[in-house]
């Protein structure tokens, strides 16, 4: 168990940096998480992830081709707004758990 | 009378046909199973297609040989699902009513849906072994081919028998090798996983035997087309892999028929919405779904049909009872996983617990070894064929728990 002071309040992550608790994300904790993938989010990058989080909050497992048939970005975009692994960036910066794969 | 209509008469499908036709009585319920033709492949073999280890023949049976005679057969192809009136529809127009619903409709490999995947190459320096045509073209390929940039590539993460591409590379790697020929062949394997398996300590040791066997490993790379004049795959942030020959898991699919039922999981991919412990349809409580065609978070395997086969019995005749559904679908997956040289290793896991080392099915005793690739093991996967028509099909209990057992598996504490 790692624990991390960012700005106030005390987060508990686990080991690969991701919140523990989603109810403690807020918007400035993205921006905090962000700035460490070197990503300066926009508006566009919040819809993403207010979209990540409640589809989290609905107990629906997430996939790369989700995001592409959400409507808000394809799968292209997605990649630019989050480059690298685009679901384990997003994830994290939208303070959900680590993507689990199925298999 | 009272009619259960099964959609597909694949593995699962038929093995429900089976059970069912068994557990309930004759007089009071009609069974009926659809599928578009009278063709049963076994899935697995097409694995060794390829490399001349099956023969085209040793995989392909008439449905109707393992569906038991007081079931109906109907080849025809399902046109949709109306769940609000509990009826199914069929291409030619009949319509079949039914009180329960079992949904067996699989997976289907669907190169269309990458951009250059079925193109000027396909067939001739791209091929999939995941279809029957697909695993004899290849084995002709094979046969003649002198070597170059082998690569093989998954266009999605959720695929049916998601062990089967590595199984692939490792009996490549065997293949050129007995041939001759494995110092002229670069072998690639490129994956949108983050490595070459999802759960840690199969990862581990499949990624130790990777490295051993000189393979190339390309994570995270999520394939947005193939570039068929360069031969390249291109990813979509702009990677490429050059290719001389491709073998490629297209992006896999439910059947169509969901989709035009409407019953489809957001992704767009036709997959089923389904409890994945009581393996009920999400939208109807008289639908329940087994198999490839659910959107469980399970692999899409054969062991995994048969021990939800175990489960769906039992909670199909409890909702015909009226009674609460009580058993649960622990996601329990059985593999043997092909290492080449004839070795396998095998792996047993859960929704919860990841593939550890370990003896199976029994403590100490084994006799197979888990997470390790032994010739006993490939024994194992070889007899899986004969299980696979003689018990599996048919609804026989196998000798492996439905819910997967603790028991012989070493976890991380005793390891310390």
């Amino acid at each position: 168990m790692i624990m991390e002071t960012l700005l106030t309040p005390t987060l508990e992550l686990d080991k690969e940096g991701y919140l523990k608790n989603p109810a403690q994300w807020t918007p400035e904790l993205a921006r905090d998480f962000a700035a460490k993938a070197n990503i300066v989010l926009t508006d566009k990058h919040f819809d993403v992830l207010n979209w990540l989080r409640a589809k989290h909050a609905e107990g629906v497992p997430l996939t790369i081709r989700k995001v592409g048939a959400s409507g808000l970005v394809d799968i292209k975009k997605f990649y630019e707004l989050f480059p690298g692994g685009p679901l384990k960036v997003s994830s994290k910066i939208a303070g959900i758990p680590k993507p689990a794969s199925c298999i | 009378m009272k009619n259960l209509v099964i959609l597909g008469a694949g593995a699962a499908g038929t093995m429900m046909a089976n059970k069912l036709h068994h557990a309930l009585n004759p007089v009071e319920w009609k069974i009926t199973i659809v599928d578009r033709d009278n063709v049963h492949y076994y899935q697995p073999g097409f694995l060794f297609i390829p490399f001349g280890l099956y023969q085209p023949e040793d995989v392909v049976r008439p449905r109707t040989d393992f569906l038991p005679k007081g079931v109906t057969f109907i080849e025809q192809e399902v046109d949709r699902i109306d769940g609000n009136h509990d009826q199914v529809i069929l291409s030619n127009g009949q319509t079949l009513h039914y009180e329960v619903l079992v949904v067996a409709t699989g997976a289907e490999v669907v190169p269309e849906e990458t951009e250059g995947m079925k193109a000027e190459l396909w067939y001739k320096d791209i091929f999939d072994f995941y279809t029957f045509e697909g695993s004899t073209q290849l084995a002709k390929k094979l046969q003649n081919w002198q070597g170059g940039n082998l690569v093989i590539n998954l266009a999605e993460t959720l695929i049916k028998c998601p062990v089967a591409p590595l199984e692939f590379t490792f009996l490549a790697d065997a293949f050129f090798e007995d041939k001759g020929i494995r110092d002229k062949v670069n072998i690639t394997y490129v994956t949108p996983l983050s490595g070459a398996f999802t759960k840690p300590k199969a990862t581990a040791m499949l990624s130790t035997l990777l490295d051993e066997k000189k393979i190339k490993v390309v994570p995270d790379f999520y394939l947005a087309r193939v570039d068929n004049e360069r031969k390249v795959l291109v990813s979509y942030d702009e990677q490429e892999v050059p290719f001389d020959l491709l073998v490629t898991v297209p992006v896999n699919k439910g059947s169509k028929m969901v989709e035009r039922s409407g019953l489809g999981d957001e992704d767009g991919l036709n997959f089923m919405p389904t409890d994945k412990y009581t393996l009920q349809a999400k939208k109807f409580d008289n639908v329940f779904v087994i198999g490839d065609a659910t959107n469980i978070p399970a692999s899409k395997a054969g062991s995994v049909a048969h021990f939800e086969g175990e489960i769906l019995l039992e909670n199909v005749l409890s909702y015909i009872q009226g009674e609460a559904m009580e058993a649960r679908f622990d996601g329990h997956s059985n593999c043997f996983i092909e290492t080449g040289h004839g070795k396998a290793a095998l792996i047993d896991f859960n929704y919860e617990t990841e593939p550890l080392p370990g003896k199976f099915p029994w403590p100490l005793l084994g006799p197979m070894d888990l997470l390790k690739p032994t010739r006993l093991n490939h024994v194992g996967k070889l007899a899986f064929k004969w299980v696979y028509w003689h018990m599996l099909l048919t609804g026989k209990t196998l000798p492996v728990p439905t819910h997967m057992s603790m028991s012989g598996k070493i976890t991380e504490e005793e390891i310390v």
